[in-house]
């Protein structure tokens, strides 16, 4: 496992600068556990600061300390893209794994109700579910609805490779030596999707925290919570970049920019380790 | 010709089951919902005037006429979809008493234009530059491009989008940021107001095409320099035949298969980016008539928008399937 680690920051620089974003982006992240004031109340500081000594991001119409305001928006939205994507592995390895191996008709229900979910456009459904939750709609709600839209695309891939586990010598052996079916997909089959799961992991995270970016700026969310797309929805609606509070949209959309590269390139050096041929290239083989 | 048509049955199949499931899960949402639309409505009416309690009631029966409520489920459910067929999802309150369908259907082309122009202009510039990056691996005019497409591509369609609009609204003002067409200018079919549209659609467009544009082309220059290392392209390199004929009609070729059955797969997300798009840029689209109908607690026109969108959608994914028999013989041989 470490090496494997080592092998990667050696040869791939993708991976190193991955690594190094979202290493900071975690550390500015945990970093509200020390927060000496609740990221929730507002006047708290001086208004409309610029970025100081004292206040390192400045501090915003609301008066609150940038800093420690977007260390507590990045934990939640961290925590919550993390929510969604263990949740939804679940249910991908489940249903990718058992239609793979299972086959016939189990595999054809479940590639058809796969494809349902793919098909079906997201954004209106959380707008809908916003429209009738309204204020019960907090960020674990959410996070269970994203969970179950979130699924299908990699569900689909993890059967692609039990497919073909399916017919090795070693699941044969597993059969005949009277293993049953869960256990050969868990202890068997598991292992060899790992490293899917793991890439798919980071790209779920991108695009959970990404739809609650959206759903927050429209004010569509919890909007006391802070998150990265609550912060966004206060400085729109305080005009931040009209009265000239600039660093209240600028560093966050810095910020952002910064963990989404991190976790894509992360995601993206993980497939090509995944994908031998491509990593032989790199190495100039 | 029978596989084109037991293909064409199946997806067929799937996009009634698309349209089926969307709808039932919309239902239930509304259905289990703890909140009560009828007097979530009345809480607004109230909220804004003087009523005597003998109008409130009459409003009360009135608006339960309406929505259907406090009948049994299946009843309510069936009810549903005897409306949704006949597309009367009842009157907007927004716009009061214009049928929410109306509504909608205004909305559609510019919703339609938006996703439809940027979708084709995405899929063609991805795969044309990524299976070029495939087939020509040390240009570094591609490279770079690669570089800075894959950059964009994580990024929300809302960050870009309200990046560009900082670029374009405040640093360099050039194009228009808001609304679908000038003010100045009357509807019709005249110059003035075809150019109109297109300047105002010019930067929602372009950024929904920067988000997808990296995708296509990661995706296309991995096939492409997959297929570049097969027999058969060694064989027509050796044999002479031209360059542009291996790139574009062996190459590029087969590597379209998989590409356009990717295309059906992302045209539910790219919708989602539209309503974004359309939110940031002010764009008179079903996005921010959606956004507008939520604020007002307008509960007709939220369900008719969202009924036009999934059936749309599953819709637009059948057609682009359709397309895949086309260009794969097997499909149709099968």
């Amino acid at each position: 496992m470490f090496a494997v680690f080592r092998d990667l920051i050696r040869y791939n620089a993708e991976f190193t600068i991955g690594l190094i974003l979202v290493g900071i982006m975690v550390i500015f992240a945990s970093l509200s556990f020390f927060a000496p004031m609740d990221p929730t109340l507002i006047y708290m500081a001086i208004p409309d600061q610029p970025p100081s000594a004292q206040y390192w991001f400045g501090t915003n119409s609301r008066g609150q300390d940038l800093f420690w305001q977007l260390s507590a928006a990045f934990k939640n939205s961290l925590i919550f893209g993390v929510t969604v994507a263990v949740l939804s592995r679940i249910i991908s390895i489940t249903v990718g794994l058992a239609a793979g191996y299972l086959g016939g008709w189990v595999d054809r229900v479940l590639m058809f109700i796969n494809d349902i979910f793919v098909s079906v456009p997201i954004f209106p459904i959380l707008v809908l579910f916003y429209f009738v939750l309204r204020n019960s709609m907090d960020s674990f709600t959410m996070a269970l609805i994203l969970a179950c839209f979130g699924w299908p695309f990699d569900a689909r891939l993890i059967r692609s490779v039990a497919l073909g586990l399916k017919h090795r010598e070693f699941t044969r052996h597993a059969v005949f030596a009277g293993m049953s079916t869960r256990k050969v997909l868990l202890e068997e089959h598991l292992p060899y999707v790992m490293p899917i799961v793991f890439s798919t992991f980071m790209n779920n995270m991108l695009w959970s925290i990404g739809m609650e970016v959206t759903l927050a700026v429209l004010g569509f969310t919890n909007i006391n919570n802070p998150t990265i797309g609550t912060v966004l929805y206060w400085a729109n609606s305080h005009s931040a970049m009209v009265v000239g509070v600039w660093w209240w949209i600028v560093i966050p959309v810095i910020l952002i920019v910064m963990t989404f590269l991190g976790l894509f390139l992360l995601a993206v050096s993980m497939n090509e380790y995944i994908d031998p041929r491509s990593r032989l290239r790199r190495m100039g083989a | 010709m029978q596989g084109y048509l037991y293909f064409v049955a199946k997806r067929a199949l799937l996009m009634l089951a698309v349209i089926f499931f969307g709808v039932s899960a919309m239902f239930l949402v509304t259905y289990l919902s703890p909140i009560d639309p009828v007097e979530q409505v009345l809480g607004r009416l109230s909220a804004r005037s003087n009523l005597s309690p003998e109008a409130i009631a009459s409003t009360r029966e009135a608006l339960t006429a309406m929505f259907g409520t406090g009948q049994p489920m299946l009843t309510q459910y069936f009810n549903f979809w005897t409306r949704l067929l006949q597309g009367d999802l009842g009157a907007s309150l927004m716009a009061f008493p214009t049928p929410a369908m109306e509504l909608v259907m205004r909305g559609m082309p510019w919703t339609l234009g938006l996703l439809l122009s940027s979708t084709i202009l995405t899929f063609i510039i991805g795969n044309l530059m990524g299976g070029l990056a495939g087939y020509f691996q040390n240009n570094r005019f591609f490279k770079a491009f690669g570089i800075v497409t894959m950059g964009l591509q994580p990024i929300p369609y809302y960050i870009v989008a309200f990046i560009i609009l900082i670029i374009f609204g405040f640093l360099w003002p050039v194009l228009p940021i808001s609304g679908g067409f000038s003010m100045d200018v009357r509807p019709g079919w005249s110059w003035t107001f075809v150019f109109s549209v297109l300047q105002h659609s010019l930067l929602p467009a372009f950024s929904l095409v920067l988000v997808g544009l990296g995708g296509w082309f990661i995706g296309m220059r991995a096939l492409v320099s997959n297929i570049v290392t097969e027999d058969y392209v060694t064989y027509a390199e050796l044999a002479g035949v031209k360059r542009d004929t291996i790139v574009g009609a062996y190459v590029m070729r087969n590597a379209l298969v998989p590409q356009v059955t990717a295309l059906a797969m992302t045209i539910g997300g790219v919708f989602s980016g539209t309503i974004i798009t359309e939110q940031v840029f002010n764009y008179p689209g079903m996005g921010s008539l959606l956004v507008d109908a939520v604020n007002a607690g307008d509960y007709s026109t939220v369900l008719a928008v969202c009924t036009v969108s999934i059936t749309a959608v599953a819709f637009a994914i059948f057609v682009v399937d359709l397309l895949h028999p086309l260009l794969d013989p097997r499909v149709r041989a099968e």
